[in-house]
């Protein structure tokens, strides 16, 4: 328990390392999808199933899937040195690519196995806090924050696609004006 | 089977926080500045299921979830931006934005 603990969190800071120092944007994200994994296998064996779970689904699938969509929209391959890849970058379908974060994420699934297989009644052990228990204080005590997520998440929603609309005012204005800036 | 200590798992986070803040000092690029943010995010999400689970409480999960909905709209929001910044500029360095109109 507590070795699958410091092993994912090597990986998880290990990770974390390599993708805030790609290049390549695309690269950086697979190596940032490893790291969430490895963070959600952490909650994991604090006893937080539900956290991991989150993890999983919201960071690991929603938000790194807005990362790739932005990505692709801006356009990486006609010379642009900002987005993703270069021209003398490995295309991301190079197997070479791919090798750093799938011994990685073996690793993790080695651990995840090894938690499901050996041990279950070790890791939701004593130390656990169940979704019962969360679903029912998030709905009790905390059911005003709920509803400010609520209201936050509808502000989000407004506000992204009031700013990713076509022709906003000043934008033709500008391939003149920021040439000599 | 003992539980984890606190500190370790308070240790790990500040690592990670540090790792996002270097991301976000050193890039120039918009979106790894994003990337570096959220990473810190998920950081302050790490220390406060640490304590929730150190406390046996689920406070800390539940601030996971409320810290989890901010970075959702934050993100939305900042790749929008980033989108704009794209249009405007035809790059992603920040340094572009250094200037002011007029």
């Amino acid at each position: 328990m507590n070795l699958i603990f410091y092993i994912s969190g090597a990986v998880a800071v290990l990770t974390t390392a390599i993708a805030i120092t790609r290049r390549n944007a695309a690269h950086a994200l697979l190596y940032l999808v490893v790291s969430l994994l490895s963070v959600a296998l952490v909650f994991f064996t604090l006893g937080a199933p539900f956290a991991a779970a989150l993890e999983v689904i919201i960071y690991a699938g929603a938000i790194m899937v807005l990362f790739i969509f932005v990505i692709m929209m801006l356009n990486p391959s006609a010379g642009n040195p900002a987005g993703g890849e270069r021209a003398g970058d490995a295309p991301l379908r190079d197997w070479k690519l791919w090798i750093g974060p799938s011994i990685l994420s073996a690793i993790l699934g080695l651990e995840l196995v090894y938690l499901f297989a050996g041990n279950v009644a070790g890791s939701t052990g004593a130390g656990e806090v169940v979704p019962e228990q969360v679903g029912v204080t998030l709905l009790g005590p905390y059911v005003l924050g709920v509803e400010l997520a609520s209201v936050l998440l509808l502000a989000a929603l407004v506000s992204a696609s009031h700013l990713g609309r076509r022709g906003l005012p000043g934008e033709q204005e500008n391939p003149e004006g920021e040439g000599e800036s | 089977m003992a539980q984890v200590p606190v500190e370790h798992g308070l240790i790990l986070a500040a690592a990670l926080f540090a790792l996002g803040l270097v991301g976000v000092l050193a890039r120039r690029n918009l979106l790894f500045i994003l990337l570096s943010l959220e990473v810190m995010l998920n950081s302050a999400g790490l220390a406060f299921v640490v304590a929730g689970s150190h406390w046996q409480q689920p406070d800390g999960q539940i601030l996971f979830l409320f810290i989890l909905t901010v970075a959702a709209a934050e993100v939305s929001i900042g790749l929008a931006l980033v989108l704009l910044f794209q249009r405007r500029h035809q790059s992603l360095n920040v340094d572009d934005a250094s200037g002011m109109r007029g």
